[in-house]
């Protein structure tokens, strides 16, 4: 079925010609980071995680909001959503193959990688993280592409696939939660240390991963001959805005328990971030931004009328997603080493070959991506000539 | 009360266990576990739990922590980048109301609150840097010191996330090139990879006390936290001792002890 990928329009192949020339330099940028180490980004002592790892976290969301796709239709049977499962899927396996090269461009010893295996560590997250990524993964390529390949010669799934569809639903949500573990059961940093965060990841998951999807379905209906249909795309943009709620009243709950406990250490970061600390205000900007985003958002999808508005539409999902990257693809981690352990305060921003590094994985994943829906729409489009014809 | 080197290093006679018995620095550096075996010194001082009390009463200036961090970043070829983002320390300093967020006020005696603490890794029984480790090249010894294989890290930096009080570092860049003068009897490290203090293993394989205990006149006590008769433990017996954030639970084994100003007996 790869082959499909081989032929297409010149704005398909421009489009991969941009991807292509964006991972050329971020692969180049790559080797330079690999030569110097560490020290081209804007990493540091203090703040020790930046944007790779918050990217890393944020698509680890992208990634299980699969099935919020994959529950409607597998589970109760909702048969709109049967068009766009797949790019669901596929749209999981992109987002996890980026997470692992952000993880990978963030180690200072690439060449060692293999040591979590060969040293495999029980009482570490970050070793199941591993094993319920890869295992994402796989779930998402065999059930994906099996599906894709039965339904193009007009059979239905093997039966086989079927058992590893439910199992891919709560291993959906073990990815996120495991990847919230990294972060919520470290003991010095109060703006992790909460019970809540799992939760919080959900529900942020929840919210962008589907918002891109219905902003990715809305984009092949112009692009291709892709129709993911009115109703699927009206009953994902309300479970981006019902997830999205419960991310932003998660937030206010932190909020609740750290200002009226008034604990210093709890208030610090949320202070940080939306007010700045001792003149450090490095990321209000983009907090705000990311707050006003979201109530916007959420109130342009609640509301019926701009909802089913479909030029409206694209607007309130990007502010949704936008919103969600900021906070999680951002201030999250960022906001968790500031102040650092002993109450002083390191800033951080990314440097322009931590961007760039950032840009190429990224085309590497819309790559990916677009490999696979040009598949998946190639294989539609010869079933229904041969239907119609 | 004061603890001079000869003092110290009695202590140490009495710690020392029988021969052979590479069980103590079994797992310095796991990957050559048999050489370890091979250096294994019959001076090498031992101890179940080693542990460390700063006697804060005894660091009259900054000059005397300063001798003490450049004792032990010579002693480990601890590179000197110049900028505080890149920075490599396995001791530093930080004030009363830095090295104890929580527990300052503002009415401190001056004496304390413009002090100069030293911190470094507290080599804490419950230590979260080892639990978060993906490949355990951060391991607790059996005798309680919190080591590293540099050779097995992979620069994840999950252990700095993990560790309440900063105690590591990570090499950005190739620091051999910022080594004043290199040690050879220590091994230098590479470009990504987490180093921290190692309460000088090396040394006391050798028989010797940490270099920053060497240079401390005093001001530092190393010894063994399970013997009743250690020093340290004479010490923490008869003297009021803090540790640093231990409402976390990691069990730090470095005290301090804050005095106030008066020469204590
Ligand atoms: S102080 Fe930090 S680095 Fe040292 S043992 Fe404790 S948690 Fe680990
Ligand atoms: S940076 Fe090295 S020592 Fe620290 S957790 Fe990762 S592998 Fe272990």
């Amino acid at each position: 079925m790869l082959e499909k990928a081989l032929s297409g329009s010149r704005r398909y192949w421009a489009w991969v010609a941009v991807l292509l020339a964006l991972i050329a330099v971020g692969f180049s940028t790559y080797l330079k980071q690999y030569h110097e180490g560490l020290g081209i980004t804007g990493m540091s002592r203090d703040v020790s995680w930046g944007l790779y790892i918050a990217q890393f976290t944020f698509l680890v969301g992208v990634a299980a909001s699969a099935v919020m796709v994959a529950i409607p239709y597998y589970l109760h049977n909702y048969k709109k959503f049967g068009k766009i499962v797949i790019l669901g899927e596929f749209l999981a396996v992109a987002s996890v193959v980026m997470c692992v090269l952000f993880i990978f461009v963030d180690l200072g010893q690439p060449v060692r990688v293999l040591n979590v295996l060969l040293h495999p560590t029980p009482h570490s997250v970050m070793f199941w993280d591993m094993i319920v990524l890869s295992g994402y993964l796989l779930l998402n390529i065999i059930i994906g592409w099996t599906s894709l390949g039965a339904e193009r010669k007009g059979f239905p799934p093997p039966s086989w696939v079927k058992p590893l569809i439910y199992i891919a639903i709560p291993w959906a949500v073990s990815i996120h939660t495991v990847t919230a573990f990294l972060y919520a059961g470290l003991p010095g940093r109060s703006h992790w240390l909460t019970a809540i965060m799992a939760a919080r990841f959900l529900a942020s998951a929840f919210a962008a991963g589907p918002a891109l999807l219905v902003i990715l379905c809305l984009l092949l209906r112009r692009l291709s001959t892709f129709d993911a249909g009115r109703e699927s795309i009206q009953a994902l943009a309300k479970i981006v805005a019902y997830a999205m709620s419960a991310n932003v009243f998660f937030f206010l709950l932190e909020v609740f328990t750290a200002f009226y406990s008034h604990i210093p250490e709890h208030m610090a970061p949320i202070r940080y971030l939306f007010f700045g600390l001792d003149g450090h205000r490095g990321l209000v900007g983009f907090m705000w931004s990311a707050a006003i985003l979201a109530f916007v958002g959420i109130g342009l999808l609640i509301n019926p009328s701009t909802r089913k508005n479909e030029r409206v539409l694209p607007f309130a999902l990007a502010a949704v997603f936008i919103a969600a990257w900021i906070d999680k693809g951002l201030g999250l981690i960022v906001g968790g080493f500031i102040p650092n352990p002993m109450g002083r305060i390191t800033e951080y921003a990314p440097t322009l070959p931590e961007i760039w590094i950032t840009l190429g994985v990224y085309s590497i994943g819309l790559l990916v991506l677009t490999v696979l829906y040009k598949v998946a729409i190639a294989v539609r489009e010869e079933e229904s000539l041969a239907a119609h014809g | 009360m004061s603890v001079t080197r000869r003092r110290f290093l009695k202590l140490g006679l009495t710690t020392l266990a029988g021969i052979g018995g590479a069980m103590a620095l079994d797992g310095f550096w796991r990957g050559s576990a048999e050489a370890s075996e091979v250096l294994t010194d019959q001076k090498a001082l031992k101890a179940k739990h080693w542990a460390m009390v700063i006697d804060s009463d005894r660091l009259k200036s900054a000059e005397n922590v300063q001798r003490m961090i450049d004792a032990c970043h010579r002693t480990h070829n601890v590179p000197d980048f110049g900028n505080s983002k890149d920075e490599i320390k396995w001791m530093g300093t930080e004030t009363y109301e830095h090295a104890f967020p929580g527990q300052e006020n503002g009415y401190l005696n001056e004496g304390i609150k413009e002090k100069l603490f030293p911190v470094l890794c507290n080599h804490c029984e419950n230590p979260a840097c080892v639990r978060v480790c993906p490949t355990q090249a951060t391991f607790k010894r059996p005798d309680g010191i919190v080591a590293m294989d540099y050779h097995r890290c992979i620069g994840c930096r999950f252990c700095m996330a993990a560790c309440a009080f900063g105690a590591r570092s990570f090499n950005f860049r190739d620091p051999r090139p910022f080594i004043k003068q290199v040690n050879p009897d220590f091994p230098t490290r590479t470009k990504g990879v987490v180093e921290k203090c190692n309460f000088c293993v090396e040394r006391l394989e050798k028989g010797l006390p940490p270099a920053c205990v060497e240079a401390s006149n005093g001001a530092l006590i190393f010894g063994d936290l399970d013997d009743p008769n250690s020093e340290v433990r004479q010490v923490l017996a008869t003297h009021y001792s803090i540790r640093r954030k231990p409402e976390l639970g990691t069990e730090p084994s470095v005290y301090y002890l804050i005095g106030g100003g008066e020469e204590h007996a």
